[in-house]
């Protein structure tokens, strides 16, 4: 029979620091491990390129693009990017009350025509009691729709300077005899002209167009200054007003989330956890702030604030969304919780007798990462949004202060003319939308315990 | 059950009147003047408004007499709608927004655990990428960007079509109801398909899922019973507060949309700083929001037994 | 490197499987769905909040849809202040005289009518009859001018009661509303005795304050009054069938209306409401509504659509008023004039609001008021205002002497929530600081706000607009009397506050225009005001419909005497 082998030092302890299998990977942390994955996922890590790009976008910008986001240029209003720049310089503007000795017939200009004003001198039309002056951007056709009614004038003026947001291109100009009792008669005269894009030397010597020792002789060309993404309603840069406006928006659509997700994390956790009265205590707080009217709040803040005249009125925004957004979030994660408080390994860990904060730690925070970087990347376009909505509501930052969301509003306006002024900020927001979704998928994967160690 | 129902209602009616008591004092904190008007007033015209609307009173004794009259289901008398009172307001306006509201969640609940659970079973592949590209453009647009441009094609297309297919503003049919609503889901629809696909991938990978399969139980019953019903849970956690805030964030789809919401009422009151309207949708809708969180815990209790309560 | 998630792509009978569940699930759910809809549609139609659909304009029913921005608040005619209280109640009331087609008083329940100095008599003609077949009799008139006087009604509008006699007393309370200075000797007959002479009273009567109720009916609906359809009672053309509050109003013809020659239209259907510009836009280019007005976004589109795009002055003035109140900086009279010579309003009107109708401001009184015989400004023209930098820059160095300071602290300039309003205070801003180096900031603010800020002088200069209430140079000529509460920047000067009074007690047309005319020269020299523009309306008509007017005072739009033109193009 087989002899017993086994001596007594084979039931002493082991020594924890001894080797004993070989084990074939290093031990990671959590965080390291997560830190390895997120590295390996290209999606994610494209978007905190595109993250970072977007933070010296809006930091080192700029710097880069000196260029006053206030400036206002009203000879270039809701410029497209890459529009035509050249400009000719002429006289300043002067009142101008009609020329009958105009040569030609008919409906003809009085001088040239540029964008400084239109001078239109026409023959008087037999049996015209008034006259009533149009413009057009498409030739009148049978309709007779003459287009823009500029002015009526009385029987003896025949003539008309327009000033009227001229822009270089061609206008179709009809004049239409008026009746006694104000009716358009049937005849009408028309012209067409196009129009050249002109300064006055004083506004390019105040544009620095022009050095002041320069002389400025009429009908020289110049090169309005660059827009790259064109201008706004009052001929502001975009691309400054963009990099100016990413301040706001950022600041809002990346600290807000942040905090009142963190908040509603612990929150959520801690009544999850604790369960009983005091889960339902918290909960039923919960309930009262989500209905709390958030708009009435935000004004309320704005005069705690005491938001005074020219401030942009940013801080008392963050503060009612953090103080009034985060019991969604705290709803998620209880739920969550209470789901994981009840798994088997929660148990197995309580009887190894693990203290409530390492639970939370090591176990219910990394299992409901999943839920709460979803939460959390759609937190970023929410705050962006609601910024955008009070914009649309008039109660968004104070001009001139821009911010993403209210370029969007004026946008969506001049949507059908100038779209590049809605396509530029929702683009950024749509990259800045895009970027944090990404992140936080590739975070997602990678915090989330249950993902650990699959490769 | 009937216990626990109770509590929730009694906790329930004590939240409202907290509700009612903080929206109260921030309003009055509030500068500005419910009566005030473009035109200037006499002093002798305003006293005579003060005194119609109880505002000469000291303002614990205000709050005293608004305690007692909500408590009687009296929310007073509208400022701006000078002769309607804000029951009126309230019972016909939240249904219109109900309508709405409850429409737009359908299509966002539905849609997004569909296209949530589409994306999660074709991981990584063409309908994934597909359906997350149109997510994310669907989250990346702000509501009104979208409601005007819905509202825009809708024109064009009737145009086009040389007959009206669809209304393009109005209330009262059907037809009237599809586009806001799907407007108005739509951000939401996006959230819950992104939640949804999370968690469902979560799910699948889960121990019991995989049981399931080694006890060679048939594809369908682990979708259904399984996969799907567990991975529907955080998506009905976060529909009780989302329903709040379509119900209560109509106010862009109801302006373009010309509807007549309760939402557009709630917005124009906080501005015209309207007292009687701001505090009676405000407790309205705390009420109602208090109520949906209530049925939302015994929903959750009912799908996931873990929960469920003792 | 891809096999980390291997579940699925090694089972793919799973997922296709998988897949026709979500397929058949969705089919239900959209099924569900529409019964869902369906079911909805007959519970809201049970409480009531709908539009009734038509087109913009029916041939067959002689209808018209329109569109308008807000629901007027309640249509007693009494407390009604805003515009589209006005706009309805122009259609469903007529007063004793109103307003033609071409601008001229014509009669209206009153056949004849006499002012003089003293006293005011209006005879009423014999057919004119409430909705409800009852004959409009001079008791009518006199309850509804009570009513409004009355101290607890408190009435916004009472004041433009008070050339009545003893009128601003009894709306003070300090004496019995039968004091009041008006008489019906018979049931066809009304006698007013004025408090003093005012020159166009006989034009006051055709504004809704004037408007009459039926002291039966309205005891009978117990405050209720002008609250919905059915508690109201009508004298005009048109009467208020349905009214579902946010949504719609059905206006139909009035059989009993006297005049019914001129009414060719037999229903208005108001449609929609909504603030939305673009979305109104979008409903008549759907051929839902038959008119609406155009921003200068939508110009570009309406071109290009062909519509036949007009153009009318709306009477009202946009201004930017000075906090005048000793410790600001706007008191001083060098810093107003050194803006007032930089500040080009053609730069506003024509480069930053961009619409046809509007007219960079000259005057404290719009072009459209009335003078002596033709129009105001013809014969009293606006002084005319020379920019000038340089003599900007010399002002603004006067005013930094005079106020001992080395800089002009920067000035608080309070603005509207509105687009338009954002827009123009961001011009001002850039204008104020590239011209003069002055610091501006801008203090945006809600309605309430703002009126809060205006009336306690928390501003330095203010965006601010003023509509008429009446026809006449003296609803914009009292505006800076020391005495008026609308001055909120509480401009106080004798001598402004000697020719409002000359204006307002003389009965002389020469005189009073005078005074209008030196008013407006006071003004313009020391800026009390700086007039930014007199807004205009552009706005599109559905071609087959004829005959809209456009009004500065009462009902606008007015589709009174509108009619269908089935051949319109």
């Amino acid at each position: 029979m087989a002899t017993s082998n086994f001596s007594a030092d084979a039931f002493d302890p082991v020594d924890q620091h001894q080797q004993t299998h070989g084990i074939t990977r290093p031990s990671r942390s959590y965080w390291q491990d997560a830190w390895i994955r997120l590295k390996a996922n290209r999606r994610a890590l494209y978007s905190l390129y595109l993250i970072t790009g977007l933070v010296i976008f809006t930091f080192a910008g700029p710097m880069v693009w000196q260029v006053n986001p206030d400036l206002q240029d009203v000879d270039q209003i809701s410029q497209p990017p890459g529009a035509d720049r050249t400009v000719t310089l002429v006289e300043p503007f002067q009142p101008w009350y009609g020329n009958p000795a105009t040569p030609g017939e008919g409906l003809r200009f009085a001088g040239p025509a540029t964008t400084q004003g239109v001078q239109l001198q026409w023959d008087p039309i037999p049996g015209a009691s008034g006259y009533r002056i149009y413009r057009n951007i498409y030739p009148v056709g049978a309709e007779k729709a003459y287009g823009l009614p500029l002015k009526e004038n009385r029987a003896d003026q025949t003539y008309f300077q327009d000033r009227l947001d001229l822009k270089p291109q061609t206008y179709f100009y009809s004049v239409v005899a008026l009746n006694v009792a104000g009716e358009e008669l049937p005849n009408a005269l028309s012209l067409a002209g196009q129009l050249t894009r002109v300064i006055t030397a004083n506004e390019a010597r105040r544009r620095n167009l022009l050095l002041p020792d320069e002389p400025a002789i009429s009908g020289d060309t110049l090169t309005l200054a660059l827009h790259p993404l064109g201008t706004d309603y009052l001929g502001r840069d975009m691309l400054s007003r963009l990099m100016h406006g990413a301040r706001v928006s950022l600041f809002i659509g990346f600290f807000a989330p942040i905090l009142f997700v963190l908040f509603g994390v612990a929150y959520g956790s801690a009544a999850g956890f604790m369960g009983g009265v005091s889960d339902q205590v918290l909960m039923r707080f919960a309930d009262f702030v989500v209905a709390l009217p958030f708009l009435l709040f935000m004004i309320l803040f704005k005069v705690i604030f005491a938001v005074g005249p020219g401030e942009s009125g940013i801080a008392p925004m963050l503060v009612a969304m953090v103080l009034l957004l985060w019991p969604a979030t705290a709803r998620l994660v209880r739920g969550q919780v209470l789901q994981i408080r009840e798994e088997g390994y929660i148990d197995a860990s309580r009887l190894l007798g693990a203290k409530t904060h390492y639970l939370i730690m090591r176990h219910m925070i990394p299992n409901t990462m999943g839920v709460i970087l979803v939460t959390l990347t759609f937190a970023v376009p929410s705050a962006i949004f609601t910024e955008a909505f009070l914009s649309f509501i008039g109660m968004g930052v104070a001009p001139p202060t821009p911010s993403w969301g209210s370029m969007c509003n004026e946008g969506i306006k001049t949507m059908l003319t100038t779209p590049h002024e809605l396509f530029f900020p929702a683009l950024f927001i749509s990259a800045t939308v895009l970027a944090f979704n990404l992140l936080g998928d590739g975070l997602r994967d990678a915090l989330d315990a249950r993902m650990r160690n699959r490769d | 059950m009937t216990r626990y129902i109770l509590k929730r209602l009694l906790q329930g009616i004590l939240t409202v009147w907290f509700i009612a008591t903080a929206t109260f004092f921030a309003m009055h904190a509030v500068p500005g003047d419910p009566l005030s008007g473009d035109k200037a007033m006499t002093e002798r015209i305003r006293a005579n408004l003060e005194a119609k609307y109880g505002l000469d009173k000291p303002l614990m004794t205000q709050y005293g007499i608004y305690l007692k009259n909500i408590a009687q289901g009296d929310f007073g008398i509208s400022f701006t709608q000078e002769n309607r009172k804000v029951n009126d307001i309230i019972r016909e306006h939240f249904p219109v927004s109900a309508t709405l509201g409850i429409l737009a969640i359908l299509f966002a609940g539905v849609g997004g655990i569909l296209w949530g659970a589409l994306t999660a079973l074709y991981r990584n592949r063409l309908p994934d990428t597909i359906i997350m590209f149109l997510v994310i453009l669907g989250i990346s647009v702000p509501s009104f960007v979208v409601a005007a441009l819905g509202q825009l094609s809708m024109v064009n297309l009737n145009t086009f079509a040389g007959f009206s297919i669809l209304p393009i503003g109005g209330w009262g049919t059907i037809w009237h109801m599809i586009v806001p609503s799907m407007v108005l889901g739509l951000s939401t629809m996006a959230y819950l398909t992104r939640l949804m696909r999370s968690s469902m991938l979560e799910i699948i990978n889960s121990d019991f899922v995989r049981t399931a399969k080694a006890k060679g139980l048939p594809a369908t019953r682990i979708f259904s019973q399984h996969q799907l019903r567990n991975a529907i849970l955080p998506v009905i956690t976060v529909l009780g507060p989302s329903i709040a805030a379509i119900t209560t964030g109509g106010f862009v789809v109801e302006i373009i949309f010309a509807i007549p919401g309760l939402g557009r009422y709630f917005v124009e009151a906080v501005q015209q700083l309207d007292y009687t309207v701001i505090m009676g949708t405000t407790v309205f809708y705390g009420a109602f929001l208090v109520f949906m969180v209530i049925l939302v815990d015994i929903l959750y209790g009912y799908v996931d037994p873990r929960v469920r309560v003792s | 490197m891809n096999n980390r998630h291997p579940r699925n792509e090694n089972e793919p009978s799973f997922t296709q499987s998988a897949a026709r569940q979500l397929l058949m699930l969705a089919a239900g759910a959209v099924v569900a769905l529409v019964a869902l809809m369906w079911l909805l549609q007959a519970l809201a139609s049970l409480v009531g909040s709908s539009t009734t659909a038509a087109n913009a304009v029916d041939v067959q029913n002689n209808s018209i849809t329109i569109a308008i921005s807000t629901e007027p608040p309640q249509l007693n005619s009494t407390l009604a202040t805003d515009a589209s209280s006005g706009m309805i109640l122009g259609h469903v009331m007529e007063g004793l005289l109103r307003m033609s087609m071409d601008d001229q008083l014509e009669p209206g329940i009153a056949e004849r009518w006499e002012v003089t100095e003293t006293q005011a008599k209006f005879w009423l003609r014999d057919n004119a009859k409430w909705s409800d077949g009852v004959a409009v009799t001079a008791h009518d008139f006199i309850f509804a001018w009570k009513t409004a006087l009355k101290p607890e009604t408190a009435s916004e509008y009472a004041f433009l009661l008070y050339p009545i006699k003893n009128a601003r007393a009894v709306n003070e309370g300090t004496i019995g509303l039968d004091q009041l200075g008006v008489y019906a000797p018979d049931d066809l007959t009304l006698i007013i005795d004025l408090e003093r002479p005012v020159a166009f009273f006989d034009k006051m009567v055709t504004f809704q304050t004037y408007f009459p109720l039926r002291e039966d009916f309205y005891l009978q609906t117990a405050g209720r009054y002008g609250a919905d359809a059915q508690e109201m009672l009508y004298t005009g053309p048109f009467v208020i069938t349905s009214w579902v509050h946010g949504a719609s109003l059905l206006l139909e013809r009035n059989p009993y209306y006297w005049d019914q020659a001129q009414i060719n239209l037999s229903t208005i259907n108001v449609g929609y409401i909504t603030a939305d510009a673009t979305a109104r836009l979008n409903f008549f280019k759907d051929q839902r509504i038959a008119e609406t007005v155009l921003l200068a976004e939508n110009l570009q589109e309406a071109l290009k659509q062909r519509w036949h795009i007009r153009r009318e002055q709306d009477g009202t003035l946009f201004f930017l008023e000075f906090n005048h109140r000793p410790s600001r900086s706007t008191r001083n009279y060098h810093l107003r004039r050194a803006i007032q010579l930089v500040v080009d309003m053609e730069e506003l009107v024509y480069k930053v609001t961009k619409l046809p109708g509007y007219v960079p401001g000259e005057s404290l009184f719009p072009a459209w008021l009335p003078g002596v015989e033709g129009k105001f400004r013809e014969e009293f023209p606006a002084p005319k205002l020379q920019l000038n930098h340089q003599q900007a820059l010399e002002h603004l160095a006067l005013a930094k002497q005079e106020l001992g300071l080395q800089d002009i602290p920067p000035l608080a300039l309070l603005a509207g929530d509105s687009a338009v309003a954002d827009i123009q205070s961001e011009w001002l801003q850039a204008v104020l600081k590239t011209k003069l180096g002055l610091e501006i900031k801008i203090d945006k603010q809600i309605f309430k706000q703002r009126l809060a800020k205006m009336t306690s002088g928390d501003f330095d200069m203010v965006l601010a607009g003023w509509g008429p209430d009446y026809d006449d140079p003296l609803t914009f000529g009292d505006l800076f009397a020391s005495w008026n509460l609308n001055n909120r920047g509480r401009y106080n000067n004798p001598d402004m506050d000697q020719l409002v009074s000359v204006a307002q007690n003389s009965v002389d047309a020469a005189t009073r225009m005078q005074a209008f005319s030196d008013i407006q020269q006071l003004a313009f020299d020391d800026i009390v005001l700086l007039p930014m523009y007199e807004r205009g309306v552009t706005y599109v008509i559905h071609p087959k419909l004829k005959n809209v007017k456009r009004r500065v005072i009462g009902a606008d739009v007015d589709f009174t005497r509108a009619y269908i033109d089935p051949e319109g193009v």
